[in-house]
């Protein structure tokens, strides 16, 4: 081992030491003073964004090329930690007030955030694993926080089952692929495919295992069946960190391995996504229509964004456009983790004791009562739709252009009829909170007013200037 | 001496790895559940010490070890899942937990 390697692995191994010792601090901070775990746990995800931040632009390969420092891996570290720092501002006062405030939830919330940046960095199909498994069971533990509650604790058991399952699906998938090319190394990998040494059935076969296994995390059709109900059970503000953190990792995830693992059988694997994207986007929207509780809309809403962002997907088995389906997939992920933490703030601020207040009806009223409140959960809405003046527009518009110009015109028609469909439901939130009559109560905290106002400012100023946004996320490239 | 070829591991693994599977779906004890995913764990590890050994690489029996520290952790996390769950409801039966749906 030397610095290089030190240096590639240097925001993640800072990060692992300040949630350990955070572990140890936290015996000796007093149960009423948990709020210092929170500041402390926080200022570690800071000085962990300030190093990835500091590493910009740079290249390494490091442990034996197991991991590797990249453009990509920079972009998505600090979106990571990003998301991070907004899960323990919306989670500070939630956790209190629903008196499960205990100092492992930081370390844990730490923990998932250092296996999903091993993610981003993997380069070999053990490191995946283990990082899969890392950001996975502080996930697992932090659903089912709540115990003694019987729907946090179902929520716990329902994603720590279907989640162990689908980590099986990968493990299995990695064990054919090394088989067949006899390497785990991404590399070596598409390098023994190139060459024809290795056997095409069993790498379709292993490719296929793991895709199932990622499907599962970022809640694809028809692996999508756990989502509702461990969104709804868990405590919101995990809800919050599992819907854009565990969406960002696997998605970045599958990125690396397909783009630098697979490149030599994208042509076969594309249309079986753009299939699984349609069948996510429809399945998603369709579902989320019929929905009482906000909680389990937005977990549909967040089946179907897994559904626009799969559509990047299709567009590489075309390698000219491999580099422009992942910067449009990486803006996406931006566009949705902004809008969607908003949108969990105002959840949380409206959320009462025994899940009262979780019903879209209790949004009535919100208009007249909190009309700051109503007027950022407007933008989330339609930023959630796709209409402008929002992130989430821009986002689409660059993902369909990627899917056009790969001639998958019938997945971006699919895309913008299910999009149509969306407004149905999410215009229905605006519709209840301004016209129906009602008296919402709402909980004010200095930190959720911060996530929910800073983010719906950033949803409409970042789309008025995507370019340089967009700019960053093409300098994301995958070396 | 005849070594086993390699086809019979993985095979053998193969099947293992449906039984797995199948109990995942089938079995309705959230134990025995948790039983069939670690099935499918093994599974792979016979698969990949037997590619190991026939494409005469360490990779794979290195991969083994990795796999078997990381389901230790998921049977620390998910027995105590299963625990306070059966301290809730009196039951760890799957289709008993039900309080989400819709």
């Amino acid at each position: 081992m030397n610095q290089a390697d030190f240096y590639s692995l240097l925001p993640i191994i800072v990060l692992t030491t300040w949630s350990a010792l955070l572990l140890i601090v936290d015996l000796f901070i007093d149960d009423k003073k948990k709020g210092i775990t929170a500041v402390l746990a926080a200022a570690g995800l800071a000085l962990t964004m300030g190093l990835t931040l500091s590493q910009t632009g740079q290249t390494v390969i490091g442990f034996n090329g197991m991991v590797i420092l990249d453009g990509f891996s920079t972009f998505v570290n600090t979106l990571l930690l990003f998301s991070g720092l907004m899960a323990i501002s919306v989670a500070y006062g939630y956790i209190k007030r629903r008196g499960i405030e205990r100092g492992e939830y930081y370390s844990l919330i730490l923990f998932s955030i250092v296996g999903m940046m091993l993610m981003a960095q993997a380069r070999d199909l053990i490191v995946v694993f283990i990082a899969l498994e890392m950001l996975s069971i502080p996930l697992y533990v932090l659903a089912a926080i709540d115990n003694s509650n019987a729907k946090s604790e179902e929520a716990g058991i329902k994603y720590f089952l279907l989640g162990a399952f689908s980590g099986g699906f990968v493990v299995y998938g990695v064990a054919l692929v090394f088989g067949a090319t006899g390497s785990t190394a991404f590399a070596e990998i598409a390098a023994s495919i190139a060459t024809g040494n290795a056997e095409t059935l069993l790498v379709l076969a292993g490719a296929a295992l793991i895709l199932v296994g990622f499907g599962f995390k970022v809640g694809a059709v028809p692996f999508q069946m756990w989502t509702p109900d461990v969104y709804e059970g868990a405590p919101t503000s995990v809800t919050a960190f599992m819907a854009a953190g565990a969406k960002i990792a696997g998605f970045s995830a599958l990125m690396r391995v397909f783009a630098t693992a697979f490149p030599d059988i994208a042509v076969d694997i594309a249309p079986v996504l753009a299939v699984i994207a349609a069948l996510t986007m429809i399945v998603g929207n369709v579902a989320a229509i019929a929905q009482k509780n906000i909680k389990r809309m937005l977990a549909y809403s967040s089946i179907a964004h897994a559904g626009y962002i799969l559509m990047a997907f299709a567009a590489f088995a075309n390698p000219a456009l491999r580099d422009d389906a992942i910067s449009a997939g990486i803006f996406y992920l931006v566009a949705y983790a902004i809008t969607s933490f908003g949108t969990w703030a105002i959840v949380i601020s409206l959320e009462k004791e025994d899940g009262k207040g979780l019903a879209i009806e209790d949004y009535a009223g919100l208009g007249r009562t909190k009309p700051l409140m109503a007027a950022a959960m407007t933008i989330f809405m339609l930023s959630l739709t796709g209409i402008p003046p929002t992130l989430g527009l821009i986002g689409k518009l660059y993902l369909f252009r990627v899917v056009v110009e790969a001639q998958f015109m019938w997945l971006a028609l699919i895309g913008i009829l299910t999009s149509l469909i969306s407004a149905y439901y999410y215009l229905r939130v605006i519709v209840i909170m301004y016209m129906k009559e009602g008296e919402p109560e709402t909980v004010s905290e200095s930190w959720l007013t911060f996530t929910w106002g800073a983010m719906a400012v950033l949803t409409v100023v970042l789309s008025l200037i995507p370019a340089s946004l967009f700019a960053w996320a093409s300098g994301a490239l995958m070396k | 001496m005849n070594a086993v070829p390699v086809n019979y591991y993985i095979i053998l693994s193969a099947i293992l790895f449906t039984i797995g599977a199948l109990g995942v779906l089938i079995r309705r004890n959230a134990l025995v559940i948790f039983m069939s995913i670690e099935l499918m764990l093994n599974a792979a590890n016979l698969a990949l010490v037997a590619f190991s050994s026939a494409n005469a690489q360490l990779d794979g029996q290195i991969f083994v070890f990795f796999i078997m520290t990381v389901a230790a952790a998921e049977v620390a996390v998910g027995l105590a899942l299963i625990v306070a769950v059966f301290r809730t409801k009196k039951s760890i039966d799957v289709d008993q937990i039900n309080v989400l749906k819709g």
